[in-house]
C-alpha cells in the first residue's frame, strides 16, 4: 500500500504548497530509505506570509484531512512521532479542534503520536531547518545544507516536512479525490477577499474573474505570497499563475510606491533572523533609505546594490527573495529605466 | 602537509592555476593555505562552519556565486577569486559589516593599531557607506578580563561556539534581525570564567580584553615611576606571530630588547615567579601527601583534605572552583600564581634591596591571558597595601603596543631579561598544559626523596589532549595525577571524585586548549594546530636550559634566604593566598 501511494504522489505531482514546490514523492522516498531512527514527520502550519491565510483557512474547516495526511505519511515512512508546528497566533482559534484530533491519533491503540509544537510566530519558521532549530530549543534560523531534513532533521534523524495543504493533498490522493486544484488566498482591493480552492493552473486573471475580484481601476496584483511573491500588470495575469503560497494580492495602481516597499521592506526587516551579512544588514539598510523623509522619490540607485548582494549571497531563500517583489513591482509596473 | 594515504585527492583550479586537493574539503581552507587572500569573518577551523559573513565569495565558470568556506573541493571545480562581480558583491557585504566601524571601536579612536583596520584597508572598505542599526545595548563587562562590545558585533557566532566548546556556554547570540548581536546567558547558575576564549575568536575586536594599553603607556611617559615587565612563559613562543614570524618560534631576546625601547625600566620574567610557585606548590603536595598517607598509617589523628590538590594558577580555573564547585576550595593549592609570585618578589624582596619604595614600582605582566587582568585586580592579594601586579597586556595588545610605536620585532637585536629575571627550563614549559605538573614533580621528587627525576622530562602530562593521566612513584609511594584543559574535560573527573576521592593525588586543570599557550589572550588567529607549534616552541626552550630545575635557580634561592628575613605574616602575604565563594559576576 504505502509504495502505491508514493506512486500516487509522483502521478499526481503532489508538490510543496509552502512555497518551495518540490516534489513530495522525493522527500518521502528519501526518508523512507533513510536507514537512520527514529524518523519524525511534522506538519508545518507556520504559515507567516503576507496576505497568505489558506493553511489557517484548511486547519479551521477540515483539520481531519491534514492528519490524516500526516498519519499517512507515518505508516509509509514508519515514524512513530509526528508533530504539528502551529503558529502561536493561531493558538486560540484552532487549538481546540486539534486538540481533540490530536487526542484521537494517540488514543485507539495506534502506532504513532501526534503532539502540537507552538511555535513562537515567525516568517523564518516557513523555513524547514530553522523550524527544527526552533524545535530543538535553538535560535530560529536556518541551517547550512547539506545535509537534508530527509537526512538529519529533527534531533539528526531523518525528518519529512510538509505544509497543511500538501498534507491536505496526500490524503485526497489517498482517498482517490484529489483534483489538481490548490487554495489561493485573495486580499487586497477586490470585492471578494477570500480563500479559494481552484485549479492550480489556471491563470491568475481566470482566477480573479471566477471569483469577482477584478477592480474597475487599474490595478496590478502580487502573486506568490504577500511579501516575497512577484509582481504583474494587468496584461501579464493573462499568462501567469500564482505560485509559491497561492497568495493574490491586488493593488491599484494609483497608491503610493513608497508605502507599498516599505510594506515589504518592514516585513523583511523584521523577520530577518539576522544570521547572515546581506539579510541582517541589507534589509535594515534599505529600510533606512525608504524611510528617509526628506525625498519623495525613491532611492533606487542606493538601493540597487543591497538588492544586488541579497539576490546573490544571501544565506537562505528568505534574504533571496527580497528583490522579487522589489524588481518585479519596478520593472512590470512602475516601468521607468 | 603530507596528505594520508586513504583519502582520495581531486584536480580543482584557483584562479586558473591547478592543484591537487583532498576530495571534500574546504575549499576557502585549501585556497588560504595556498597563499590566496579571501576575506573571510566567521570560519574558524575549529569550529562548525556558519557562512553567516557571506564574504569569502567566489565565482565558478558558469558564472554563479558560492561561499568559499561552504565549498568542497571535489573534481574537476574551478574557481575564481577576484572578478569584477565577486569584487564588487564582497566589498559591498563588508561594506554592510563595517558600516562605521572606526567610529566606535575604542583601539581606533584612541590610536592603536587594529588588526581589523588592517583588513578593511587591505580589502579597500570605507566602512562610512552605511550606519548599522544600534543594538541598544552598552558595552558588556566579563569581569575585569574581557568585554562584549554589541555596537562592533558582526554576529558571526564564533565566540558563542568557542564558549560552548570549552564547557562553559555562557555566550549567545541574542535579538533578531538587524539588532542581532552577542550576549550573555541568564541563567544564575551559569557564569563567565573569564577565560577569555571568546576574544580570541573574535574576527573584529568586538569580544576583546579591558584594555590596559592606555594605561602602560601613561606609566612609561611618568618619570617617577620604575615601570618593571615581566613576560608569562607562553607569550615568548606567540608574539611573534603578529609579525609574521613562524609559530612557536622564541623570542624572548627579541622582546626584551623591544620592552628596553619602549621605555621599561627593568625587565624580568613571570618565569621567575613560576619557579617561585613551583617550590611552594612542590612543597605543600609533599605536605599534603604526608598527611594523607600518615593519617592512613594511622600516624597522625587529624583527618586531611580529601581528594586531590589541584593547582590555581589559572584564574579561570579558580573562578570556576570558586563559582561551580566551591566545595572544592580547600583542594586548591594555597600557592599563588607566578605572576602574583614575581610581582611580590619584585615588590618587596628586590624593592627593598634597591632601596626603592614599592609605590614608585609598576609591574606589567605581559600575558596570553585574559583572566590574569581579573587576578591582578584582586585586594586580597596585596602586599603592604601593593597590588603585586599593576598591569596586563594581552600578547595581543601587545603586538598592538609595538605596532603602534613602531617597533619591528622580529628584526631586532636580542638582549637578555634583567639578573632577577633569571628562570629555570621548568618554568618555561608552565605555559603547555602538563608544564606546572612537570615542574612540580620534579621539584617534589627532589624534596621527596632527595633524587632528581628520572630523565627529567615527565612525559606522559605532555600533549595537547584535553585530559592526561599518569602514575610517578615518589620513594615506595605512588603518586596518582591527572592533567585537565578545558571545564568540559574537569566535569568527568569531578564526577569521578565524588564517586573516588582518592582516585588523584594532584591535579593540574587549565581553562583553554592546550593550556596558557591556547589562551584566551593569544594571537589572531588562535587554532588547535597553533597552539601545538606553539607547544613545541616552548618545550624546545626547557631543552636547551642548563637549568631546568624550579629549585636550581639561584635568584629563586636568594630570595627564599630573603624570605627567611622577613616576619612570618608578610612571608605568607607574599607566597599563599585564599578564596571564596563567588557570585555570578564576580
Amino acid at each position: 500500500m504505502p509504495i502505491d501511494l508514493i506512486e500516487k504522489l509522483k502521478s499526481a505531482n503532489i508538490i510543496g504548497r509552502g512555497g518551495a514546490e518540490y516534489p513530495a514523492w522525493k522527500k518521502w522516498i528519501a526518508v523512507r530509505d533513510a536507514a537512520k531512527k527514529p524518523k519524525y514527520v511534522i506538519c508545518n502550519a507556520s504559515e507567516r506570509e503576507l496576505a497568505t491565510a489558506k493553511d489557517f483557512h484548511i486547519l479551521e474547516s477540515m483539520p481531519e484531512m491534514v492528519f490524516r495526511g500526516m498519519e499517512l505519511a507515518m505508516d509509509c515512512i514508519d515514524a512513530k512521532e509526528g508533530i504539528f508546528n502551529l503558529n502561536g497566533d493561531y493558538e486560540r482559534n484552532l487549538k481546540k479542534n486539534l486538540d481533540r484530533l490530536v487526542k484521537e491519533a494517540s488514543e485507539q491503540g495506534r502506532k504513532y503520536t501526534i503532539k502540537i509544537f507552538e511555535e513562537d510566530p515567525s516568517y523564518i519558521g516557513g523555513e524547514e531547518t530553522a523550524l527544527l532549530n526552533a524545535m530543538e530549543g535553538r535560535r530560529c534560523e536556518p541551517r547550512l545544507k547539506p545535509p537534508f531534513p530527509t537526512d538529519a532533521g529533527l534531533f539528526g534523524c531523518p525528518t519529512l516536512i510538509h505544509n497543511v495543504e500538501t498534507f491536505y493533498d496526500i490524503a485526497r490522493v489517498a482517498d482517490g479525490t484529489y483534483d489538481g486544484k490548490r487554495f489561493y488566498t485573495i486580499s487586497g482591493e477586490g470585492d471578494h477577499n477570500g480563500v479559494y480552492h481552484l485549479p492550480a493552473d489556471w491563470t491568475i486573471e481566470q482566477i480573479l474573474k471566477e471569483t469577482g475580484n477584478v477592480p474597475k481601476q487599474d490595478f496590478f496584483v502580487q502573486a506568490g505570497g504577500g511579501a516575497s511573491g512577484t509582481v504583474w500588470n494587468q496584461k501579464q495575469i493573462k499568462t501567469q499563475i500564482a505560485r509559491g503560497s497561492g497568495a493574490i494580492v491586488i493593488h491599484l495602481t494609483s497608491e503610493d510606491p513608497k508605502k507599498i516597499l516599505l510594506h515589504w521592506v518592514e516585513f523583511f526587516a523584521r523577520e530577518s533572523c539576522g544570521k547572515c551579512t546581506p539579510c541582517r544588514e541589507g534589509t535594515y539598510q534599505l529600510l533606512e533609505l525608504l524611510r528617509e523623509k526628506k525625498s519623495k522619490t525613491i532611492p533606487w540607485r542606493q538601493m540597487e546594490p543591497i538588492l544586488d548582494v541579497l539576490e546573490k549571497t544571501s544565506f537562505c531563500a528568505l534574504g533571496r527573495s527580497v528583490p522579487v517583489p522589489i524588481r518585479s513591482y519596478l520593472k512590470n509596473v512602475l516601468q521607468y529605466p | 602537509m603530507p596528505i594520508p594515504l586513504d583519502t582520495t585527492t581531486v584536480e580543482i583550479r584557483i584562479n586558473g592555476k591547478s592543484y591537487r586537493a583532498i576530495e571534500g574539503e574546504s575549499v576557502l581552507e585549501f585556497a588560504l593555505n595556498n597563499g590566496y587572500d579571501i576575506p573571510h569573518f566567521c570560519t574558524h577551523p575549529d569550529l562548525p562552519v556558519d557562512a553567516n559573513c557571506r564574504t569569502c565569495l567566489v565565482e565558478l565558470d558558469d558564472g554563479s556565486v558560492f561561499t568559499s568556506c561552504t565549498l568542497k573541493a571535489k573534481e574537476g571545480l574551478s574557481i575564481k577569486l577576484d572578478t569584477p562581480k565577486v569584487k564588487k558583491l564582497r566589498t559591498q557585504n563588508m561594506e554592510l559589516l563595517f558600516g562605521k566601524y572606526k567610529r566606535h571601536s575604542p583601539r581606533i579612536l584612541h590610536g592603536y593599531w587594529s588588526k581589523t583596520l588592517e583588513e578593511l584597508k587591505r580589502y579597500g572598505i570605507s566602512g562610512d557607506n552605511y550606519k548599522r542599526d544600534n543594538p541598544r545595548r552598552p558595552i558588556h563587562k566579563l569581569g575585569a578580563a574581557a568585554e562584549l562590545d554589541p555596537a562592533l558585533c558582526i554576529a558571526c557566532n564564533k565566540c558563542v561556539e568557542i564558549c560552548q566548546f570549552i564547557g562553559i556556554s555562557h555566550l549567545r547570540l541574542e535579538g533578531r534581525g538587524s539588532r542581532t548581536r552577542v550576549g550573555t546567558n541568564c541563567d544564575p547558575q551559569n557564569d563567565c570564567i573569564y577565560c577569555g576564549q571568546c576574544t580570541a575568536h573574535c574576527p573584529v575586536e568586538a569580544v576583546r580584553e579591558q584594555s590596559h594599553l592606555e594605561d602602560v603607556d601613561r606609566v612609561l611617559k611618568d618619570k617617577k615611576k620604575i615601570v618593571i615587565v615581566q613576560m608569562a612563559p607562553s607569550v615568548r613562543a606567540s608574539i611573534g606571530e603578529g609579525f609574521g614570524v613562524p609559530y612557536g618560534k622564541d623570542l624572548t631576546g627579541e622582546l626584551a630588547t623591544a620592552f628596553r625601547m619602549l621605555g621599561f625600566d627593568k625587565i624580568f620574567d613571570v618565569n621567575m615567579g613560576a619557579d617561585i610557585t613551583t617550590m611552594v606548590e612542590a612543597e605543600e603536595l609533599i605536605e599534603r601527601l604526608k598527611h594523607k598517607w600518615e593519617f592512613t598509617e594511622g600516624k597522625r589523628k587529624d583527618p586531611p583534605v580529601r581528594g586531590p590538590m589541584f593547582t590555581s594558577c589559572c584564574p579561570g580555573w579558580v573562578k570556576f572552583v570558586e563559582f561551580y564547585e566551591p566545595e572544592l576550595i580547600p583542594n586548591l593549592t594555597t600557592a599563588r600564581s607566578p605572576q602574583i609570585h614575581s610581582g611580590g618578589a619584585y615588590k618587596t624582596w628586590w624593592a627593598e634591596r634597591e632601596g626603592i619604595d614599592p609605590k614608585n614600582i609598576v609591574v606589567v605582566s605581559i600575558m596570553p591571558c585574559t583572566s590574569k587582568k581579573y587576578e591582578a585586580r584582586f585586594d586580597h592579594l596585596k602586599i603592604d597595601g601593593n597590588s603585586p601586579v599593576d598591569y596586563v597586556l594581552t600578547s595581543r595588545e601587545t603586538i598592538a603596543l609595538l605596532k603602534t610605536h613602531k617597533i619591528d620585532l622580529p628584526n631586532l637585536k636580542p638582549s637578555s631579561v634583567d639578573r632577577e629575571g633569571m628562570y629555570s627550563g621548568a618554568a618555561a614549559i608552565y605555559g603547555a598544559s602538563g608544564g606546572v605538573m612537570e615542574s612540580a614533580l620534579r621539584t617534589a621528587f627532589k624534596m621527596a626523596t632527595g633524587g632528581d627525576l628520572p630523565g627529567i622530562d615527565f612525559l606522559p602530562v605532555r600533549g595537547f589532549e584535553g585530559i592526561k593521566k599518569a602514575e610517578v612513584k615518589l620513594g615506595n609511594k605512588t603518586v596518582k595525577v591527572a592533567v585537565v584543559a578545558m571545564p568540559k574535560n574537569i566535569r568527568p573527573i569531578l564526577r569521578e571524585l565524588k564517586k573516588n576521592p582518592d582516585a588523584y593525588d594532584y591535579i593540574e586543570f587549565m581553562a583553554c586548549p592546550g593550556g596558557c599557550i591556547g589562551g584566551g589572550g593569544q594571537p589572531i588567529p588562535n587554532t588547535f594546530e597553533i597552539v601545538k607549534k606553539r607547544i613545541a616552541g616552548l618545550y624546545g626552550i626547557d631543552r636547551k636550559m642548563n637549568l631546568r630545575r624550579a629549585h636550581d635557580n639561584p635568584v629563586v634561592k636568594e630570595f627564599f634566604e630573603y624570605l627567611k628575613t622577613v616576619p612570618k605574616k608578610k612571608r605568607e602575604a607574599i607566597l599563599y593566598r585564599g578564596y571564596e565563594k563567588k557570585e555570578k559576576g564576580e
